[in-house]
């Protein structure tokens, strides 16, 4: 089953900025794909249409089955809300709440009532391996254990589609091993993910790797068929 | 993934709230500076509304408990322009009215008085000697602060009450001492406590009637009538009483009723009320802008949790009430400290006067409606603009 679909799919800014010059793609259910390309290329705002944060200015970007195009504001915050997590290089974490209520926060737009929104929150702190730092706040954890708990976070509501921006970019590289074996593990358990990286050795490791040139795909290859 | 058709999720309403407390929690100081203004303007109103209708309530007890039924008729000029004279007989023929229950007089005695002979002094300003008869005292509600009435043989002896001024100007403060009328020293029996519905009368010494005429040339011409009747005849006694004590020269008596002069006070107090609530509602105004301008800066400053709030789901509606919300909570907070404030400034100074302290409900409910309203108006505009970011462009600024 096709996740993410996208047809001729053009992104421009003001200022005749093509950040996407008609990409075609399609990602099936249980992928794990790496996006990789030089700076300004357009991966974050591939990203960003597949995370139905933006729509294309051309084309069509389906998800999940929906053609973001034709939703509404708050049909598309749904989409997002219930099917889609996301994780940031700046992790973007509420500064004066502990890992707990910063997890929880993943699941308010759902319609979740607060305890159960917290003991899943706590759920899935351990399986981020976070069970010992569940009353931290931010300031009080490492860079490494941040993006973890953002993953958590993203994780929390069981997403089908997982988005991840440079998550390991603000990472040393063993932080960053720990966020790429928790990506494997979600994957095993059949969440779909993108991964955007710089880092070649991580793209390497990925089944599926998509290269961007200046807004277009210019190469899209897997590391044999038994990794999807 | 399912093709269901998408439906955002609505908050329960300790959500919005708690939501909404968020970006207060995390910038305490900020909170607490701009609810300051909030709270000024609110103690204001209430204190304002409060203080008057505690003194408004206490004069109400006042006129209560001094009645309203009071009259009086007094002798002016006549057409000539020449002071006139009441017949002796003035009581008596009042008494006769059909609904008058009880009427007494005083006079103005022309004497000069002085606090002694040994030295040479001018008489004390504006205390001048009338006299009373014996009932005047309950007639008006008045009573002895020190000593005793010009009543029994105190009415015939060449003896004195004073007006809780005129002691003060006299300088005594004791019953017992004497002070000199034209040329005879005359002992001070009692002293009275200030007489709210003739407060004239706090500026006199007063004499008996007989003992005026004995020993200080009376005439024995009352110059001023008072009577009381029942409320309901008070308009039909107020018709006949000039004519009464005066048949054929009414012109020249003037008939007032003492407790609308007290009522007049309560009135006039209102002016000074409106102004101060004008004031209150400018600083609460300013209060407001306060609350806009801090909920601006929080927008501005909070892009970023913005853009992930929506990426996490929230809708553009979610984040409208997220920040309402939290304008709300801010000014809320100033209105709720306000009013508590504007209360307790309210019962200390009401009790510090010895009023009864009146805060009325619809002043509290009044401010912390115009609390609520102030807090939707200034959050409304940051709040729409929150909900107007791009969530892309909110997460960039990184
Ligand atoms: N809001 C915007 N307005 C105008 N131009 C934009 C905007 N966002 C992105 N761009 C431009 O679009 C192009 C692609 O940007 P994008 O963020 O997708 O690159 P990227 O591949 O993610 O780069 P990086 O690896 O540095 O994150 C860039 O040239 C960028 O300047
Ligand atoms: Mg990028």
């Amino acid at each position: 089953m096709t996740v993410i679909e996208l047809r001729a799919a053009t992104k421009s800014y003001p200022g005749g900025v093509h950040a996407l010059r008609g990409v075609d793609l399609r990602v099936g259910q249980g992928e794990l794909v790496a996006i990789v390309g030089p700076s300004g290329s357009g991966k974050s705002t591939l990203l960003n249409l597949i995370g139905t944060l933006d729509r294309p200015t051309s084309g069509t970007v389906r998800v999940a089955g929906h053609d973001v195009g034709a939703l509404s504001d708050s049909r598309l915050a749904a989409l997002r809300a219930r099917h889609i997590g996301f994780v940031f290089q700046h992790f973007h974490l509420s500064p004066g709440r502990d890992a707990v209520d910063n997890v929880a926060d993943g699941l308010l737009y759902a319609g979740v009532p607060l305890k159960e929104r917290r003991s899943r929150a706590r759920v899935a702190l351990e399986r981020v391996r976070l069970g010992h730092r569940l009353s931290h706040r931010p300031s009080e954890l490492s860079g490494g254990e941040k993006q973890r708990v953002a993953i958590a976070r993203a994780l929390v509501g069981e997403p089908d589609l997982l988005l991840a921006d440079e998550p390991t970019g603000a990472l040393d590289t063993a932080s960053g091993e720990v966020v790429m074996q928790l990506v494997h593990e979600l994957h095993a358990r059949g969440t779909t993910i993108c991964v955007i990286t710089h880092d070649h050795e991580i793209a390497a490791s990925l089944p599926r790797r998509i290269r961007f040139r200046d807004g277009a795909v210019v190469s899209d290859s897997r590391s044999g068929e038994a990794a999807s | 993934m399912t093709g269901r058709v998408l439906k955002p999720a609505r908050l329960t309403a300790a959500d919005v709230l708690r939501v909404g407390a968020v970006g207060l929690r995390a910038r305490r100081t900020r909170v607490v500076l701009s609810a300051l203004g909030i709270a000024i303007g609110i103690a204001t109103m209430v204190a304002v509304v409060g203080l008057s209708m505690s003194s408004r309530a206490d004069l109400m007890s006042r006129l209560d408990r001094l009645g309203t039924n009071l009259l009086t008729a007094e002798a002016g000029k006549d057409a000539l322009g020449q002071e006139v004279k009441l017949p002796k007989n003035a009581v008596a023929m009042v008494e006769r009215i059909g609904p008058v229950q009880q009427a007494t007089a005083t006079a103005q005695v022309d004497v000069r008085i002085r606090r002694s002979d040994v030295v040479p002094e001018e008489q004390p300003a504006g205390v001048t000697t009338q006299a009373a008869r014996a009932d005047l005292l309950t007639a008006l509600n008045a009573t002895v602060a020190k000593g005793r009435w010009l009543d029994g043989a105190g009415e015939r002896l060449p003896v004195t009450v004073l007006g809780a001024v005129a002691a003060e100007r006299l300088g005594i403060t004791e019953p017992g001492e004497k002070i000199m009328m034209n040329s005879r020293y005359v002992v001070v029996v009692g002293i009275l406590s200030p007489v709210e519905l003739v407060p004239q009368l706090d500026r006199t010494a007063l004499v008996g009637f007989p003992a005026a005429e004995q020993y200080l040339g009376f005439d024995g011409h009352p110059t001023t009538v008072f009577e009381r009747s029942p409320d309901a005849s008070v308009d039909d006694v107020r018709a006949v009483l000039a004519r009464t004590v005066m048949p054929g020269n009414e012109g020249s008596v003037k008939v007032s009723r003492p407790s609308d002069a007290l009522a007049a006070k309560a009135a006039a107090d209102k002016g000074l009320t409106g102004l101060m609530l004008g004031l209150g509602a400018v600083a609460l105004l300013v209060g407001g802008v306060g609350v806009a301008n801090t909920m601006v800066i929080s927008v501005l400053e909070r892009r970023q949790e913005i853009g992930l709030r929506r990426a996490i789901g929230a809708t553009r509606g979610a984040i409208r009430l997220q920040f309402v919300t939290e304008s709300l909570l801010l000014s809320a907070l100033g209105g709720t400290a306000g009013a508590a404030l504007g209360a307790a400034a309210t019962f200390a100074f009401a009790t510090a006067q010895g009023w009864a302290v009146v805060v009325p409900l619809w002043s509290l409910g009044g401010g912390l409606g115009a609390t609520l309203a102030i807090g939707v108006l200034a959050g409304l505009y940051p709040a729409i603009r929150a909900s107007r970011l791009e969530p892309t462009v909110a997460l960039h600024a990184a």
